[in-house]
């Protein structure tokens, strides 16, 4: 409802207010005269009209809203049964979501205008105090206006770019949650099953979504009394297996639509983690299509991981000792665990060592610091 | 709506400087051509910030100082001025300018509607 007002007024604020009036109008209103026929409906047009109502009362420049541009009908005489409004929630996203904007105020107005949040809920969540969230809101909401960022779907030769820059900012909430916040993983799977349904043929869409499903459905197993467990000691029966069924039929529509992109990807790597047992050389040779396609240094690692199955943890040494990423927590964490497993545990207690110095406590500290207490304790 | 956009280029010498003289004619072309796209009303290359002139009045009397207003490893070398239906078409014709490609930038920067 909210996009449909915004893309009918070109304002999110006068939007927001809107809303709000027409909500409160029906909390009165329907409990006496009985609940409308189409109750969204209702609501958009009230909601309309209270800002048609507002603007004339704030005398704000008629020329300055699209609706009064269009030659808006005498607001009270609309009936409000038979007019349909268009579903305006992916002009919304890639409004919130449009590459001029900070990736904060990206995330942030997703999360307030698509997902509902109030702002008080993700100032808590991105740990910042709520004034400085509100601000973070005003500036990108005002930096809209000032600077024409256009309220529409882009045209297809700006839409592969642009798609990206929507799914990261899904991503980045549901990883925000996988980093325990897990309500914020829920809407980012509630975004990510909205984008699906409003793009139902784009396979980078479904990949994401299938990625997320997959992902969350093994967050119980994560972690036992607050520390982490590693996914061959999770128990199984904790694994959301409807979740995962269903995660495997969006990978399986992406793959259908010929899929091939990053989402896609991690998404079948992440299908093939839940399999008994796990086939490595697959998920191998999948961490290297995908560091092909991304040139990353972290997807490598994460092949050298699987290659320590493959082809022992000599192997993954190499290449882990190949990559240029020091101040990364996890490739000082993957050393040691080969090193160790090649029985050099002086080398493999001074990795772990680097690694806790890198991690900040938590549950992933703590597990750091137990591998290298065990180390310890056996040389 | 109507956008400003600035052409950023590096003090240093730039990429531009090591092309050929044929290669930097066709870049002339280029803005030539930016100059004559629909939307763009005006624009300017502007002489190097070695030549700028800086102006304040404090209690009443002028003060006039050599060079730029701020000293940077980037300088204002020129601009255009277009109307364009949202930020999308002028970042796509930002993206045009031959400096944002020749390690350079590009600001674009909306005017304020009166």
């Amino acid at each position: 409802m909210l996009a449909t007002l915004i893309g009918l007024l070109g304002d999110f604020d006068l939007a927001e207010e809107a809303a709000q009036d027409a909500f409160a109008t029906a909390a009165e209103r329907w409990p006496r005269d009985g609940t409308p026929a189409d109750p969204r409906s209702w609501l958009i047009t009230t909601a309309r009209n209270r800002a048609i109502d507002r603007l004339r009362r704030e005398k704000v420049l008629a020329a300055k809203t699209r609706l009064l541009q269009a030659g808006a009908p005498d607001a009270h005489h609309i009936d409000m049964d038979t007019e349909t409004f268009p579903d305006e929630r992916l002009e919304l996203l890639f409004t919130c979501c449009h590459p001029a904007l900070a990736v904060e105020a990206q995330v942030a107005l997703t999360l307030r205008t698509l997902g509902g949040l109030e702002t008080a809920e993700i100032a808590r969540a991105f740990l910042v105090a709520e004034a400085t969230m509100a601000q973070r809101l005003v500036r990108a909401k005002s930096k809209i206006k000032a600077a024409g960022i256009p309220f529409r779907v882009p045209p297809a030769h700006l839409l592969p770019d642009r798609l990206v820059a929507v799914l990261a900012v899904d991503y980045l909430i549901f990883n925000e949650g996988y980093g325990g916040r897990s309500g914020l993983a829920a809407e980012a799977i509630r975004l990510g099953r909205g984008l699906a349904e409003l793009m139902p043929d784009e396979p980078e869409v479904c990949g994401l979504l299938a990625l997320m499903l997959l992902h969350d459905a093994r967050r119980e197993a994560r972690e036992r009394d607050g520390e982490i467990v590693l996914i061959a000691d999770q128990d199984r029966t904790q694994w959301d297996a409807e979740q995962i069924a269903a995660g495997r039929v969006v990978l399986d529509r992406a793959l259908a639509l010929r899929g091939s992109g990053p989402y896609v990807v991690q998404a079948a790597i992440a299908a093939l983690h839940t399999e008994t047992p796990r086939d490595w050389p697959q998920i191998a040779a999948l961490y290297g299509t995908l560091a092909r396609m991304t040139g990353s240094p972290v997807v490598e690692l994460n092949r050298a991981v699987a290659v320590a199955e493959t082809e022992g943890p000599d192997a993954a040494l190499a290449l882990v000792d190949a990559l240029a990423l020091d101040g990364y927590r996890y490739l000082h964490a993957t050393r040691a665990d080969l090193l160790r497993r090649l029985g050099r545990e002086v080398e493999a207690a001074e990795a772990y060592a680097r690694a806790v110095t890198l991690t900040d406590p938590g549950p992933e500290r703590r597990f750091l610091e137990r591998r290298l207490a065990a180390l310890r304790s056996a040389t | 709506m109507k956008y400003m956009l600035l052409i950023y280029s590096t003090t240093a010498r730039s990429a531009f400087d090591d092309l050929s003289e044929d290669e930097q004619k066709a870049v002339f072309g280029e803005y030539y051509a930016i100059s004559g796209s629909p939307g763009v009303e005006g624009g300017a290359q502007l002489q190097p910030t070695s030549t700028a002139t800086t102006v304040r009045v404090q209690d009443g009397s002028t003060l006039t100082t050599d060079g730029p207003f701020v000293e940077t490893k980037e300088e204002l070398g020129g601009y255009y001025l277009l109307d364009a239906p949202d930020l999308d078409a002028a970042i796509e014709l930002a993206a045009r300018i031959p400096a944002a490609r020749l390690g350079g930038a590009i600001e674009v920067r909306p005017l304020v509607e009166m």
